[in-house]
């Protein structure tokens, strides 16, 4: 039994801002994957709940004419992964759903709730954070872009104002074509499970150089992070086990791993150097170069 | 002598092929076939009724307050608040609940306060489902209250609120003002045998339950005649039974006043008797109904939350009160394995035969009793057979703690002591450098030996054939050979671990079954038995033995899967493996009995002498020709309507087994150890079994299946934590705690020996808990084969490998 003294559901982004406005003690819950836990547990009592399900806007994936990828909000887990735009395009954040929870939750949890409880082992944030994702934000008095290395605040906080509601996450072409990317989710289980370590890389190449690299970590601090010097570093280097060792290293620096019953940091540090390089190993190869030995 | 045997033999040879090799080649019909279990479609298709899909009119809901703090004594306790608050009904602490003194059979004095002396001593009681013992000293200890003044562990039940719904009674919990004295926490063994602690238990010095195992032989004179003295140090970690349906009850007053209990339980008839001593009331007071059972894996051989549940509807009128458990409630509130440190002294000649064995053991039993002692005693009873040795010493201690309390689970200390002595016993082979399975071969027990403490005779015994098979079936020779040039960053090694069991309890607690048996007028019958099946598939298997004395089809044999105390026969229940042994000598014996009495009835009928007619196909024929006299259902219309003889025909019959049978077995695992991550994974995985005869093999390779994962979770991933200082759990809940899934399984190959075992039923031995001993200590073998590092310390986590294999430089 959940501890709800009121539920409404808008079938408009319009009229779901319009009742936030009007009610700013309302809590959105979109696929209820999240909420009813911290309800179950205690977290939230007496709720009054904005249900999201109905505004089927919120739904679709698409890609624009520019090439930018929308993925709706409500979109699923089960229907990001299946999505052929997605698969085709960002592999990695397919990938990341699938290895997210269990089939029943994966048919109701949405992507736009996995990245506003603001966890850092949301499955779904190392690859956006990676893809250099844009959210768009939309309240009663008007829409803004924020990227999603902004969005995340802390640990379970996010950039979101009240009476605003994220309705779109945005993938430019310039962040992912040419690109080539692997997702590994280390956990302790092949599934229902929490990540130790996410791991999401991308990478251009450029003859025998990275053009550019990105890495997105998840679990490695209180937040999704990405490891800049690390990417930085490897920016023109040429395509060598030496210089993917040596970006598993520096990617090391960016982690904020810490000592707990989960992991020890040592341990976790250990994972984020070794993880990367073999996330990295497989993204080159998915980015037409070589495979390393 | 026992009652079993003996009377029946003759019966039992004409379903044996004498001819063959010890009776292995039996010619039932019924008994060995892949039965569809007789619950299968109520169960997929979800008619079968839990305890939870039971309704009664105006049901109230109960909760419990769990005590925030690991060790506390309250010192004030206001429930004014949660009283007014409206829908609650009652609100219980130790203080509403029966005084020694006034133990009485007037139901409705919870919660009327009848005497002022708070201090009154109040009943205490032993939560363990074993059979009641006449002998005082023989009883489990009682040292736990229905609600307690004085919390022993983080999630002890401090008080209880009855009311109108969930959220209601959730509030109410919040408005109970409690005050503790928070005392030391004592949230290991070490810490609770530190001398000057804190006792836990008041009058229990050192916080030390019971001591005490037993010694066969001489072991220091052992050594002194062995060529090498090996020792050992291995560790366990708390896990729990995650039954997937958790505790849930609900108890009412019927029209006499009595209490009826519906509850998810693996002993009804314990739970009576332990809610009526609760109560302080007569047994006969209580009823108990035990409905569908979602798995209980010794969890629920055990009284949790059914004297509570008594307590909360005397204290509402009698009116219907559940109790539903979450699973976070449940992962701490109920049962969980203890956790072992052992230290072995083994002396072993060169030729690798052993002389003799110390092992010295510390159970931590957690905050109350429980089954306390009896895990770690019944651990080293179950041992002796496999390694028969002129020495063996086994001096286990059990130890208090403010921790989780420890009960039964799965094998019952066997999975304890079989990782530390299976994995000490490889360490042995490694350092004489050893073939594992010669070591072990050498050291095997034979049929006829008779263990020198129970006397309990090994009649069968194919753990040699188990290791032949498991052996071929891993392909051992091969992958030897293969993986002994290997390197990367992938290692990949072999392991196996041998076990032995019993079937039930015989020596040490009573083993007594009841059976029951109707033949309906169309020549269906019906069986009632007292054992309990839990999910485990006893009511098929205990079906199908009906079917075999009677020849009749499953389809004619209905049993009632519902065990009720006023109604079914008496029986101790689920727990031991014990049921397909001990329940199946007393089905057995109500269906032979049902025999004679139809054969008695065809021979009133036709003149026919009855030792010239047999039963076969549902007809009475001529046990010469096999020519058709009667149909059985002639026979069964006449037994219910015939003017002058009428006398349905039924039985209803007890057996106290006073025997026992050695089941045996091996894991064979062959594992990869990703030696940059620390994570192992089985690549595969055999457990061959020599239960005796297999009932239904689809079922015991379901049973084999389960245990063996349940295996493969203990030695990899699962491990209840708590916060050493404060003693908070930091897991209790199925995210947090490593349970494997589906996907982390690999394929789990089945096979068996199948022995006749002259005691069973069918040859039968036991098969219910054996398959979870030994896949973790034959997993950390093959990481040992593999990695070179031993690991003896369970789970086998990759933070823990990743320690290991950093140690051992090889990260």
């Amino acid at each position: 039994m959940y501890d709800i003294s009121g539920y409404y559901e808008a079938e408009t982004v319009a009229e779901a801002t319009a009742l936030l406005a009007k009610n700013p003690n309302l809590r959105l819950i979109a696929g209820g994957t999240d909420v009813l836990i911290k309800m179950h547990s205690g977290q939230i009592a007496d709720a009054e709940l904005l249900s999201l399900r109905k505004i089927k806007s919120l739904n679709t994936i698409r890609k624009a004419e520019d090439g930018t990828i929308v993925i709706g909000a409500m979109a699923t887990f089960t229907k990001v992964f299946n999505d052929p735009i997605l698969r085709e395009m960002i592999p990695i954040l397919t990938e990341a759903a699938i290895s997210m929870g269990g089939p029943q939750i994966r048919n109701i949890a949405t992507i736009g709730g996995n990245v506003c409880n603001g966890a850092t082992s949301a499955d779904s944030a190392s690859s956006l954070f990676a893809l250099n994702a844009q959210l768009k934000l939309e309240g009663h008095q008007g829409e803004r872009l924020v990227p999603i290395r902004k969005f995340y605040l802390g640990p379970g906080k996010v950039a979101l104002q009240p009476g605003e509601i994220l309705t779109e996450i945005l993938i430019a072409p310039d962040d992912y074509q040419g690109f080539g990317g692997q997702y590994i989710k280390f956990a302790m289980r092949e599934a229902m499970d929490i990540a130790t370590l996410a791991v999401a890389v991308v990478c251009k190449l450029q003859a025998k150089t990275f053009a550019e690299v990105r890495i997105g970590l998840g679990v490695a601090g209180p937040t999704p992070l990405r490891c800049l010097e690390a990417e930085e570093y490897a920016k023109g280097q040429e395509i060598s086990a030496q210089t993917v060792a040596e970006i598993g290293k520096l990617a090391v620096n960016s982690a904020k791993a810490r000592t707990s019953w989960r992991a020890s940091k040592d341990y976790r540090e250990h994972l984020v150097e070794e993880l990367v390089q073999r996330a990295l190993k497989k993204a080159i190869v998915n980015a037409g170069g070589e495979e390393l030995v | 002598m026992t009652n079993f045997m003996g009377n029946n033999s003759s019966l039992r040879d004409r379903f044996m092929n004498k001819s063959g090799d010890g009776g292995k080649e039996m010619a039932y019909t019924v008994v060995g076939k892949s039965v569809r279990k007789v619950d299968a479609v109520a169960k997929v298709t979800g008619k079968a009724m839990y305890t939870d899909d039971f309704f009664e009119r105006d049901m109230l809901v109960g909760k419990i307050l769990h005590s925030p703090y690991a060790h506390a004594l309250i010192t004030t306790i206001d429930v004014s608040r949660a009283k007014a608050l409206p829908g609650v009904e009652a609100v219980l602490t130790y203080k509403d609940l029966p005084r020694i003194s006034y133990a009485t059979s007037l139901p409705g004095m919870i919660g009327a306060d009848l005497d002022d002396n708070e201090d009154l001593e109040r009943i205490k009681i032993g939560t363990a489902g074993h059979p009641y013992s006449l002998d005082p000293a023989h009883r489990d200890v009682e040292d736990r209250h229905i609600l307690t003044k004085k919390a022993r562990f983080v999630g002890d039940a401090i008080a209880a609120v009855v009311a109108t719904d969930d959220l209601i009674a959730e509030k109410a919990l919040k408005l109970i003002d409690v005050k503790y004295e928070v005392l030391e926490a004592l949230t290991s063994t070490k810490a609770a045998l530190r001398e000057g602690a804190p006792l836990i238990h008041e009058g229990c010095e050192g916080n030390i339950l019971a001591s005490g195992g037993f010694t066969i032989g001489d072991v220091e004179e052992a050594f002194k005649e062995s060529d090498h003295i090996f020792e050992g140090e291995y560790e366990t970690s708390i896990v729990q039974h995650c039954h997937l349906e958790n505790q849930t009850s609900y108890a009412y007053q019927d029209p006499d006043g009595r209490i009826v209990i519906v509850t998810s339980t693996q002993i009804p008839q314990i739970v009576r008797r332990i809610v009526a001593q609760a109560l302080g009331i007569p047994w006969g007071r209580v009823r108990v109904i035990k409905p569908f059972v979602g798995g209980g894996f010794g969890n629920k051989q055990d009284v949790c939350i059914e004297p509570l549940n008594a307590a909360m509807t005397l204290a509402v009128g009698g009116r219907p009160v559940k109790i539903e458990l979450a699973r976070e409630e449940c992962m701490i509130d109920t049962r969980t394995r203890h956790a072992f440190q052992f230290k072995i002294k083994t002396g072993i000649n060169q030729d690798g035969k052993i002389n003799g064995i110390h092992i010295s053991a510390i159970s931590n039993t957690g905050a109350y009793a429980s089954h306390g002692h009896s895990i770690a005693s019944s651990a080293g009873g179950k041992f002796r057979f496999l390694y028969p040795t002129k020495a063996l010493k086994f001096d286990p201690i059990t130890v208090y703690t403010n921790l989780p309390v420890a009960g039964a689970m799965r094998a019952y200390g066997c999975p304890q002591l079989f990782y530390a002595f299976e994995s000490h016993l490889e360490d042995i082979a490694k350092r004489l450098d050893m073939d594992p399975i010669e070591i072990r071969s050498k050291n095997l027990v034979e049929v006829g030996y008779v263990d020198p403490i129970s006397k309990t005779k090994v009649m069968s015994c194919g753990i040699r054939e188990c290791i032949e098979k498991g052996k071929a079936l891993i392909k051992w020779d091969k992958k030897k050979a293969l993986y002994r040039e290997q390197s990367g960053e992938k290692l990949r090694g072999l392991g196996m671990a041998c076990f032995s069991y019993s079937s039930g309890t015989y020596p040490v607690a009573l083993e007594l079954a009841g059976a029951r048996i109707v033949l309906n007028q169309d020549g269906s019958i019906q069986l009632q038995i007292g054992a309990t099946d839990t999910g485990q598939g006893s009511d098929t298997a205990l079906g199908q033995m009906v079917a075999e004395v009677l020849s009749l089809p499953m389809d004619m044999v209905h049993v009632l899967s519902t065990q009720d105390t006023d109604i079914s026969p008496f029986d101790t229940g689920c727990y031991a493996s014990r049921q397909t042994y001990v329940s199946g000598m007393a089905v057995e014996k109500a269906a032979l009995e049902v025999k004679g009495k139809i054969l008695s009835f065809a021979a009133s009928m036709t003149d026919i002498p009855v030792d010239r007619l047999d039963l076969l196909e549902q007809k009475i024929v001529y046990k010469h020709s096999g020519e058709s006299v009667l149909t059985l259902e002639q026979v069964a219309m006449q037994s219910y309507y015939d003017r002058v003889l009428a006398k349905p025909i039924t039985s209803d019959v007890s057996n106290n087994a006073r025997i026992n049978a050695i089941p045996f077995g091996v894991t064979f695992a062959e594992v990869e150890v990703d030696i940059k991550t620390g994570k192992i994974k089985v690549l595969e995985i055999y457990n061959v079994h020599d239960s005796g005869t297999i009932v239904n093999p689809k079922m015991a390779e379901g049973q084999v299946q389960g245990g063996v994962s349940m295996g493969i979770g203990y030695a990899l991933s699962e491990q209840l934590l708590f916060d050493e200082v404060t003693g908070k759990p930091l897991n209790n809940n199925l995210l947090d705690y490593k349970l494997p899934t589906m996907m982390d399984m690999p394929d789990i190959g089945v096979a068996f020996v199948e022995t006749h075992e002259s005691t069973g039923p069918f040859g039968v031995k036991s098969l219910g808990e054996p398959p979870t001993i030994t896949p973790a200590p034959a997993i950390r073998n093959a990481v040992l084969d593999a990695t070179g590092v031993a690991f003896n310390r369970l789970p086998m986590n990759p933070q823990r490998v990743f320690e290991g294999l950093k140690e051992a430089g090889l990260i």
